[in-house]
């Protein structure tokens, strides 16, 4: 019997289904491999389903949802995050720290009917995660890498080093030192392909924090390269702001916490 | 019997559609008594996240309302921030966001066409039971799809939330090799969508014959992509500045998403206004004659032709828009060279600027205001499928009585959610919940 697999969506943009719906060929060969029990945007429904991996898209900023990835993860052995809203909260994790009451007024002219959290959270502040793919968008290579593993009994081996890295061996121009860019490749995440100093623009931090960073010295750096507190503050608190170490990075950088070295 | 028949049936999720949300359906006594669609948005408040941020972030910032349709949130903003700060893309920035449009529509109608709206034509729950039955077409359909993919990535660097787009131009210019590469690809796949064109105007649609009012861009030289006035075929011509005054956002209390209604002085009744169609069939209603003649050449011998009052003729003027944006990409790069600049100078002042281009689903409106410095001081975004919302509504009305509302319970759902599906509803721009409930009384 070929394993069940299910996509599931929270509060996202659907871009990182996409690496499945995207796919081509490779959806029409996934399918040979795996039953595809629920993916509700593809067609199939039936989120209650035992699986032996869930992908999982998007945040959770519902009540409804909050008792959701509950059963989500019940229902999943594997429970991979697919992307930066459900690995980090995402871009509507800008929400988090705000006044989101006022914030919904100002949105909606009726906001007593909006039924919404303060915040925006990641998966993982719910349930047990066993793989995060960070990413805004994750890419297909990652989804169906990941995927092959985890049916191989094999433990996917997540990217850790820093654009910079792979710049270095895509012989991409280093947009920091000659253009003097705002980029954060030193402190992100790679397996984009280091698609932003590619382009010739500076990177800014859509796969989230790469391991072992220095947030100071970026934050030195920026400030050299004549960016405001505000505007490196804004550089750490983008996709990824509820990610630890670039909310770390942003209070910091708003001189909150030039008391206390945090870890 | 089946005039007294009580109903209650629950779908918690329609599938085939980008996002998530309800329908509520009361029948009575054989009448559809009320009807409801509900789009429960997760609120993601993107307009305030906008507050307080540069504007050479707003490209990075809204394409991550919608991964299918990142590019038109990307151009309707990046023609505010010019128009607010009197700059104007030069003819080659011009050409190339037009093919990068082109793609974004290739890919995204052909991801509707096969993944989403076809099956419920052909017998399928999904586009792998599709493939089974209908092989060569879905692999045609997903050849289609990459290279609208590709077309993005050629100008974006990755299909989704590309990130070469900057206000005033593109932060690289691509290389002729890559250009070269690329309309090779583009002319062999003519003929295909040629076939595409034919094929979903042989599917066995439903014959509607609806009033409603079609709303697009229109340009004088060109079928509308980036830029226009907004028309509409009951003779509404303005600036897209003027769309506040004729097109009003109301918060229904059962949805998350702003409805909007179409609103013209001495025509409409009081202050409500009625519903309208933005999209592929808006479009095409308005502009046809703007396609060239091989285009409009393929509808020959078929039973459909535009404008046309039929929704379900949507799916052949997605058709028809992917063979002529595949023709459009070939002859804007078939003469490509690399210029001075990828980019023009775009200076910052305290204004007010307007953008409004057709998404893949149709008009997306965009308003923002800017201190001295550039950084954002309020923004309004007006996505398609709030604009579609009133006008799915009233057209599942129609279509379900039509239909006959004595039919089976199954075979209600089935044509309440294609009715939906053909909208395309782009619940992602909202990020929605789409839950099918039937009740009965």
């Amino acid at each position: 019997m070929k394993p069940a697999i299910a996509v599931h969506k929270f509060a996202s943009c659907d871009g990182c289904q996409l690496a499945f719906l995207a796919a081509g060929e490779d959806l029409l060969r996934l399918a040979e491999v795996a039953d595809i029990v629920h993916f509700a945007e593809a067609g199939p429904v039936d989120p209650d389903a035992k699986v032996e991996i869930a992908f999982v898209e998007g945040s959770v900023s519902t009540p409804e949802d909050a008792e959701r990835i509950q059963r989500v993860r019940a229902c999943s052995r594997f429970l991979v995050t697919l992307g930066a809203c459900a690995t980090s909260g995402g871009l509507q994790a800008l929400r988090n720290g705000a006044d989101a009451e006022a914030w919904v007024a100002s949105v909606y002219a009726s906001p007593a009917y909006i039924q919404s959290l303060a915040t925006s959270t990641p998966i993982k502040a719910h349930v047990k995660v066993d793989v995060e793919l960070w990413g805004c968008p994750v890419n297909t290579s990652q989804v169906i890498t990941t995927l092959r593993s985890l049916l191989a009994g094999v433990t996917p081996e997540p990217e850790r080093e820093a654009v910079c890295m792979e710049c270095k061996r895509h012989g991409h121009v280093c947009v920091m030192v000659t253009q003097d860019l705002p980029c954060m490749g030193p402190v992100t995440r790679t397996g984009c392909g280091a698609v932003c100093p590619g382009m010739g623009r500076d990177c800014y931090a859509c796969y989230g924090p790469a391991e072992g960073i220095n947030t100071d010295s970026l934050t030195r750096r920026l400030r050299e390269a004549g960016l405001s507190s505000q505007q490196v503050v804004n550089r750490f608190r983008h996709i990824n702001s509820g990610a630890p170490a670039f909310a770390h990075a942003a209070q910091r950088a708003a001189g909150e916490g030039d008391g206390e070295r945090g870890s | 019997m089946k005039e007294h028949r009580e109903l209650r049936i629950q779908v918690p999720v329609l599938a085939r559609v980008e996002g998530e949300g309800a329908l509520d359906l009361h029948i009575r006594a054989g009448v559809l008594e009320d009807l409801a669609l509900r789009i429960f948005e997760p609120p993601r408040l993107f307009e305030r996240f906008l507050v307080g941020r540069e504007h050479t972030e707003i490209p990075d910032i809204v394409a991550r309302i919608c991964g299918i349709c990142p590019v038109a949130y990307q151009m309707s903003a990046v023609h505010a921030i010019e128009g607010a700060f009197g700059a104007g893309p030069s003819s080659w920035v011009r050409a190339m966001r037009r093919v990068l449009y082109c793609g974004e529509w290739i890919e995204s109608h052909a991801l509707h066409i096969h993944l989403l709206a076809a099956p419920d034509f052909l017998g399928a729950d999904s586009v792998v039971g599709l493939a089974q039955t209908h092989p060569a077409e879905v692999r045609r359909g997903l050849r289609l799809q990459e290279l609208g993919n590709d077309l993005i990535r050629l100008l974006g660097g990755r299909a989704v939330h590309p990130v070469g787009v900057r206000p005033g131009g593109f932060y690289r210019a691509p290389r002729p090799a890559e250009v070269t590469a690329l309309l090779d690809r583009l002319r062999a796949a003519l003929p295909e969508a040629d076939a595409l064109v034919a094929w979903t105007a042989s599917l066995d649609l439903p014959e509607r014959h609806q009033d409603f009012v079609s709303v697009a861009l229109r340009h004088p030289d060109e079928y509308p992509m980036n830029e226009g006035r907004l028309v509409s075929d009951d003779g509404l011509d303005i600036d897209i500045a003027e769309y506040p005054a004729h097109f009003r956002e109301r918060h229904e209390k059962r949805s998350t998403a702003l409805h909007s209604a179409y609103w013209r002085e001495g025509i409409s009744d009081g202050t409500a206004g009625r519903p309208y169609l933005v999209g592929p069939l808006a479009r095409m209603n308005l502009n046809q004659n703007q396609l060239p003649p091989e285009v409009i050449a393929l509808l020959e011998g078929t039973s459909v032709s535009f404008p046309s009052s039929n929704p379900f003729h949507g799916i052949v003027a997605r058709a028809l828009e992917i063979r002529y944006a595949l023709g459009e990409a070939t002859r804007l790069l078939d003469d490509y060279r690399v210029p001075d600049s990828p980019a023009v100078p775009v200076t910052p002042r305290a204004a007010t600027g307007f953008g409004c281009s057709e998404a893949p689903r149709g008009i997306l409106w965009h308003r923002y205001e800017f201190d001295a410095d550039g950084r954002v001081l309020m923004a309004t975004i007006v996505p398609p499928t709030s604009q579609n919302q009133a006008r799915i509504e009233e057209d599942l009305r129609l279509s379900l009585a039509a239909f006959g509302l004595d039919r089976a319970e199954d075979e209600l759902r089935r044509h309440a959610e294609t009715v939906i599906r053909n909208y395309d509803p782009c619940i992602s721009c909202a990020t929605h919940f789409l839950r099918l409930r039937i009740h009965g009384k």
